[in-house]
């Protein structure tokens, strides 16, 4: 009997580290570059074989040239792609931020988690192939325009990360407060499994029972549909986090996009951003996969406690929810500047 | 304990995936800059001569018109040479200089900046004037982008010049410690060898210096 209270102040402290821990990561994801400049002292570049790759991105233009007399070098090209891909992915950028929080946030499953990296990754590639196709290949204009459609894409997208972090933070705030607001009353089943948290708190009308989903900010205020009830409707209320993350395209992606077309090989250059894109979606599904995993341990652990659990994980939820906010406000007004196309 | 261990094992991972996010440039500048003096001695501007990477250079230029294929003149470039250089105002023209420890301002570039297009490299030229000229018994200018978008290194060939400064002795400073064999190198250059701090400096510095009496 002694030794239960210990363990339980040993799960409480844990707890709480995991949770400081998934919340340093998801700011630190996006904040690396842009935040805490200090103007003191010179910046030092990242080391190893990542650092070698990603310093050596300016080596795509070389294998673009050689892919032009020796079909073979577009191998090198393709495969360096990806490596660079999979590092810059793990380098500052809101989109695994957004989309780790996001999953957070909604108690969204692993597998759901890699969809939605993939996705917004392919996006991503598609968003850049069409800005240099249309705007470059087809109208022949300048990268200024170029640069104009980037930004314009930009706004857009940071406007939908506010607001699909506004909305969440409305749906978490509140099922947070009322779970506040329950613990006083007691309650038997709120913490009896996994999904059930989300249910009574945000619809406005009674159907708390119907599936694992329901926290959703978007379920709300409708009767659930037969795709919903079939599971579907994540990937519906996905889609505007998958849209918010990947239709601002990568500018690195830009770049050797509209070298490889000023060689006149632009089917390489886009073979290259597809590439490029399916290495970010590894490295944006593993980091996703450990927010899920870590929030499923918060989860569990949070079984452990009743009452102060559901709080906490709502608590959770609620603070993923501000963190998408912060970077959707941040991103917009300019606080957070994004990889930027400089001088254009 | 089962529990324990895998949180140790996710938090490891974790942090593991957080220390790889790091930034890193996508556009390379080489550049050439000279420290401008008045004939009393006080430093009145920076001449810089950024030359960028081949793959920005295509990018800058794409669908730029001009009269022969592939070639551009200074004129051809004026609009963009006046963009690019209104657009680095809001990076401070990633140049940073103090005057005895206390930082300097700039003004905006002196007009008659230009860009060149050679060997589809763009080279952006401009004198940064300073707000308050003043003479100087240490000057300090850095160069470099604190966010890594770009990344800064001076050329191989005249990386820093004093234009009328017969006095001062110029330093360029390694940002970064040498490697063994670099050190090894640098102890075989003979003595009485003049200026071996510049040129071997010039392959890593970002910093200079300048010591008048």
């Amino acid at each position: 009997m002694n030794r239960l209270p210990r363990l339980r102040v040993l799960h409480g402290l844990l707890l709480l580290l995991l949770l400081l821990l998934l919340l340093l990561v998801m700011v630190d994801a996006a904040m690396a570059q842009p935040f805490g400049l200090n103007r003191g002292t010179a910046p030092s570049e990242v080391g190893g074989f990542a650092g070698w790759i990603l310093a050596n991105y300016r080596m795509l233009s070389g294998l673009i040239r050689a892919a032009k007399a020796d079909g073979s070098a577009a191998y090198t090209l393709l495969g360096i792609s990806f490596l660079y891909g999979v590092f810059h992915a793990a380098g500052p950028g809101h989109g695994k931020a957004v989309i780790s929080s996001y999953l957070v946030a909604n108690n969204e499953t692993w597998r759901r988690g890699i969809v939605l990296s993939f996705a917004s990754a392919i996006l991503q590639a598609f968003s850049a192939i069409a800005i240099v196709g249309v705007v470059a290949a087809l109208l022949g204009a300048t990268a200024k325009v170029m640069g104009d459609t980037v930004r314009v894409i930009e706004i857009v997208s940071y406007a939908l990360i506010l607001l699909i972090g506004l909305r969440l933070l409305w749906v978490k705030g509140r099922a947070l407060l009322q779970a506040v607001g329950l613990k006083e009353r007691a309650h038997a089943h709120d913490h009896a499994h996994e999904h059930g948290h989300g249910h009574h708190h945000h619809h406005d009308h009674d159907h708390d029972h119907d599936h694992d989903h329901d926290a959703s900010a978007w379920s709300h205020g409708h009767a659930p549909e037969p795709s919903e009830l079939a599971g579907v409707h994540w990937l519906r209320r996905g889609l505007t986090a998958i849209v918010a993350v990947g239709l601002r395209p990568c500018s690195g992606a830009i770049i050797v996009l509209v070298f490889a077309l000023a060689q006149g090989l632009f089917w390489i250059g886009v073979a290259s951003t597809f590439v490029m894109g399916l290495g970010t979606a590894i490295t944006v599904a593993a980091i996703a996969t450990l927010a899920v995993g870590a929030r499923e341990l918060a989860g569990r652990l949070a079984k452990a406690k009743p009452g102060a659990g559901v709080i906490i994980l709502r608590g959770l939820e609620t603070a993923a929810a501000l963190v998408i906010v912060l970077f959707g406000a941040a991103l917009l007004t300019g606080y957070l500047a994004s990889e930027r196309l400089m001088g254009v | 304990m089962n529990v324990l261990l895998r949180i140790l094992f996710v938090s490891l991972l974790v942090l593991a995936a957080g220390s790889l996010a790091q930034a890193h440039p996508h556009v390379w500048v080489t550049m050439q800059t000279e420290l401008v003096y008045a004939p009393d001695g006080t430093i009145t501007g920076i001449r810089h001569a950024w030359s960028f990477d081949d793959m920005f250079s295509t990018f800058a230029t794409q669908g730029l018109e001009s009269k022969e294929k592939g070639k551009f003149t200074r004129d051809e470039l004026a609009p963009l040479a006046k963009v690019n250089v209104e657009s680095l105002k809001e990076f401070g023209y990633f140049t940073f200089a103090t005057a005895d420890g206390k930082k300097m301002e700039l003004t905006d570039p002196a007009p008659g900046f230009w860009l060149d297009y050679k060997d589809q490299v763009l080279t952006l030229n401009f004198l940064l004037p300073f707000k308050k000229p003043v003479k100087a018994k240490e000057l300090k200018v850095e160069i470099y982008d604190p966010s890594i978008f770009v990344d800064f290194a001076f050329a191989k060939d005249k990386p820093v010049q004093l234009a009328g400064a017969p006095k001062c002795k110029l330093d360029v400073v390694l940002p970064r410690e040498m490697t063994f064999a670099e050190g090894k190198a640098l102890s075989q250059i003979p003595a009485e060898e003049k200026n071996t701090t510049m040129a071997w400096g010039a392959q890593f510095a970002s910093k200079i210096l300048v010591h008048c009496p």
